[in-house]
């Protein structure tokens, strides 16, 4: 099972195949001229001293380390294990753990499946998988700043609010202007009642309402603000939303003039016995006009909504999104793992078997989920518990994303192992047990691994 | 799922079915693949962005950070400047690379080294219980790293090598070697027999036919795990902060060191993030081929 990313692939050369495919037979009867076992262990001797001290008896040692207490002397048998299904903390972090492993491979399987088929279809799947699968050699320490720096929560900074804010202030003209009100005394024409701006006499068609407001902060005021005009009188309700304040002193409170500038972007609601009977939204010099209203008297209001600050995207370095957050990074890294390998997955299916399909009247969509995603399987089977084995082992991103305050809610066992271990706790009995644990989650896929391996091999 | 194959196959539903394509399927399927490739160009920038991001960020000032996205570079170009990389540069950075560099090179070579004496002794030679060992090791291919931090952490106390750059070394070299072993013996095992028959034959001994039959043979395999192996030191975080003092970090400890305060720090984090991922990039960029082959073959683990 070779593959590579650019152009064509080569005949197959002899690479092993992985633990799906199965390895080649070993051809153990035609060798009769073999080297005594004495010369074998000559070979193997230096690997097996560092699986044997590195590997397996790390394995032993851990699990009677995780029967004691935290000085290594006072036994208190399942005791460390009991207390990581009873604290609180530990019970967040396996809570996170569980997540990861639910969310994090199916969406990464997915993904990958996606790109497989859809780079099928352009001329440049070389570049797209270039580009898809470089993360793959980049550090998870340098992904993390990178994803640090995307979900900065100030939209100035952030890319990922920047883009947020931008998708949804193009949809809701709203435009936020915090801290601002209308001019209070008796001869503004306009009050402030719950929050809202409202007229207090009720609007006629055909008179221009004046909206007075005051308290604009000049770094809210919109750049395309201009110069307020008076709305025309006419047929239909209209009017005027302006901040009422000449700098430098002058001009006529509670009348447009010249040198003040409209609020553009105010939404405006014209009330009919409580209820809403048009809405509409300022232009740049501040007026506003509803077209094809009844004859008769409203009450002109402008919501709340207008007074509150602008939308700055999600706090996703916060405590409730942190995991969903991590966990976006981490299929970034891993999307273009699962693309190459189901890509070719999807190299090998044989093309008479989709064209007789075809020629059946099979509809694509048919072919795909009838024909493709089951040959494909074992292939998805590889990507899907590489990915559950990924995230059970989930360390660095968590880490370097995560910042400091937050990690008790991001926290993974990987990071608490180490964290108990190592970090202010320093209670390696506790960490063993956190060690024989993750061991443990794992072990189901090891008995896998080996099976499937004997399977290939007889 | 559902929505992976609605997705997958944007002109389903709307094709006829039938072998003959008439002009009608002829423009749907048009349209279909312009509508595929923006979304995949959409998709390209989506993962290429945040990288670039990182650049334009080292190399700007904190200032103009502070004040403004990177994104601005493209309506208002801020000059460029290497300042950052200076700073890095005159700081502890120079010497974590170094840290890096003698850690990775030489779990490379041990790496390759021992794994293709394992590897060929699984394959060719007969020995008792040579296949339950071999399950062994496949079992091993995923033994999480956390299993042996304590244990090794006791061990390098007591033999005085904790916080070295060897015992570093010898960490990864002994949790390399599962994967490592696994894939060159599967390698070795498709080398045709008649050519180490034909050695044999002519009485050379093992350590020759190793050196100069099997080995240049499995270049191929060993080209690919050589990348896998160096790109997974290069990038370990995990047993350098158990295992490196601060004298003997590689890049990502120190990195990590100055997360704590990461918005003033900021210029040496991208920088240093930057830097420390050009290397794994060119590697990756030189030898994609053998990278892909070499994770295809592994991807257990």
């Amino acid at each position: 099972m070779t593959e590579r990313l650019d152009g064509p692939q080569d005949p197959p050369a002899q690479v092993a195949g992985g633990p799906s495919t199965g390895p080649a037979e070993t051809p153990r009867k035609q060798r009769r001229l073999g080297p005594s076992p004495t010369v074998a262990i000559v070979f193997l001797l230096p690997a097996a001293l560092l699986l044997g001290i590195w590997v397996v008896y790390p394995i032993v040692y851990s699990i009677f380390r995780s029967l004691f207490d935290s000085t290594g002397s006072g036994f208190v048998g399942l005791g460390n294990y009991a207390m990581i299904f009873s604290d609180q903390g530990m019970l967040t972090t396996i809570r996170n753990n569980l997540i990861w492993v639910v969310v994090a491979p199916i969406v990464v399987t997915t993904i990958g499946l996606i790109f497989a088929v859809l780079t099928e279809r352009i001329r440049w799947a070389t570049a797209f998988k270039l580009i898809v699968f470089m993360p793959m050699a980049v550090s998870l320490m340098a992904a993390g700043v990178v994803f640090r720096l995307v979900y900065e929560e100030n939209p100035d900074k952030g890319l990922a609010n920047a883009i947020l804010t931008t998708v949804h202030d193009t949809f809701s003209s709203s435009q936020g202007y915090p801290e601002a009100r209308p001019r209070e005394g008796d001869q503004s024409p306009v009050a402030l009642q719950g929050g809202a701006v409202v007229t207090k006499q009720p609007a006629q068609v055909g008179t221009p309402v004046l909206f007075p407001i005051v308290g604009v902060k000049p770094e809210v005021m919109p750049s395309n603000a201009q110069p307020a005009k008076a709305a025309p009188a006419g047929d239909g309700l209209s009017g005027t939303v302006w901040f009422d304040f000449t700098q430098g002193g002058g001009g006529t409170n509670n009348a447009v003039d010249a040198s003040e500038r409209g609020l553009p972007g105010v939404t405006v609601e014209a009330v009919r016995d409580g209820q809403v009977a048009a809405t509409a939204t300022t232009a740049d010099d501040g007026t506003f006009r509803f077209d094809g209203l009844p004859q008769g008297s409203y009450v002109v209001r402008l919501p709340q909504s207008n007074f509150e600050a602008a939308y700055g995207g999600l706090t996703w370095l916060g405590p409730a999104l942190i995991t969903p957050a991590i966990i976006g990074a981490f299929v970034w890294v891993w999307a273009g793992f699962a693309m190459v390998l189901i890509a070719a997955g999807l190299a090998a299916i044989p093309r008479d078997a989709l064209e007789a399909a075809r020629i059946d009247g099979a509809t694509e969509w048919q072919v795909f989920r009838k024909i493709t995603v089951p040959l494909l399987s074992p292939v998805l089977l590889v990507v899907f518990v590489t990915m559950i084995i990924n995230t059970l082992k989930v360390f660095d991103l968590v880490f370097i994303i995560a910042p400091p305050s937050v990690q008790p809610q991001a926290n993974v066992i990987a990071l608490e192992m180490w964290r108990v271990s190592f970090q202010g706790g320093n209670n390696q009995g506790l960490g063993s047990a956190l060690a024989i644990f993750l061991l443990i989650l794992v072990l189901p896929f090891m008995i896998m691994n080996i099976r499937r391996f004997r399977r290939g091999d007889s | 799922m559902t929505t992976t194959a609605t997705a997958a196959a944007p002109s389903s539903g709307l094709e006829t079915g039938t072998p003959r394509r008439g002009v009608l399927s002829k423009i749907v399927d048009r349209l279909g693949s312009g509508v595929v490739q923006v979304v995949m160009v959409l998709l390209g920038l989506f993962w290429l962005v945040p990288t670039l991001g990182l650049l334009v960020v080292s190399m700007r000032t904190t200032e103009v950070n502070n004040a403004e996205g990177w994104w601005t570079i493209f309506t208002k170009p801020a000059e460029l400047t290497l300042q950052s990389y200076q700073g890095l540069l005159a700081g502890g950075f120079t010497a974590s690379f170094w840290n890096t560099v003698l850690i990775t090179v030489p779990t490379t070579v041990l790496v390759i080294g021992i794994a293709a004496m394992a590897a060929y002794a699984f394959a060719w030679m007969d020995f008792p219980g040579r296949d339950g060992a071999f399950l062994v090791v496949v079992g091993l291919l995923i033994v999480p790293i956390q299993i042996a931090l304590i244990p090794i952490a006791v061990i390098y106390g007591n033999v005085g090598i904790f916080g070295s750059i060897l015992g570093v070394v010898l960490f990864h070299t002994a949790f390399g070697l599962p994967f490592a072993i696994f894939l060159l013996r599967n390698f070795f095992v498709g080398i045709p027999a008649s050519l180490l028959e034909a050695a044999r034959m002519d009485g050379a001994p093992e350590w020759k036919i190793f050196v100069s039959v099997v080995f240049p043979l499995g270049k191929p395999a060993i080209a690919s795990l050589g990348i896998f192996q160096f790109l997974w030191v290069w990038n370990d975080m995990l047993i350098a902060l158990v295992f490196a003092d601060s004298g003997n970090q590689p890049m990502t400890k120190y990195l990590q060191s100055q997360m704590r305060q990461f918005g003033s720090n900021m210029d040496i984090l991208s920088s240093g993030a930057f830097l420390s991922l050009i290397i794994p990039l060119v590697l990756f960029f030189a030898f994609q081929r053998y990278f892909v082959q070499g994770m295809m073959a592994g991807s257990v683990k």
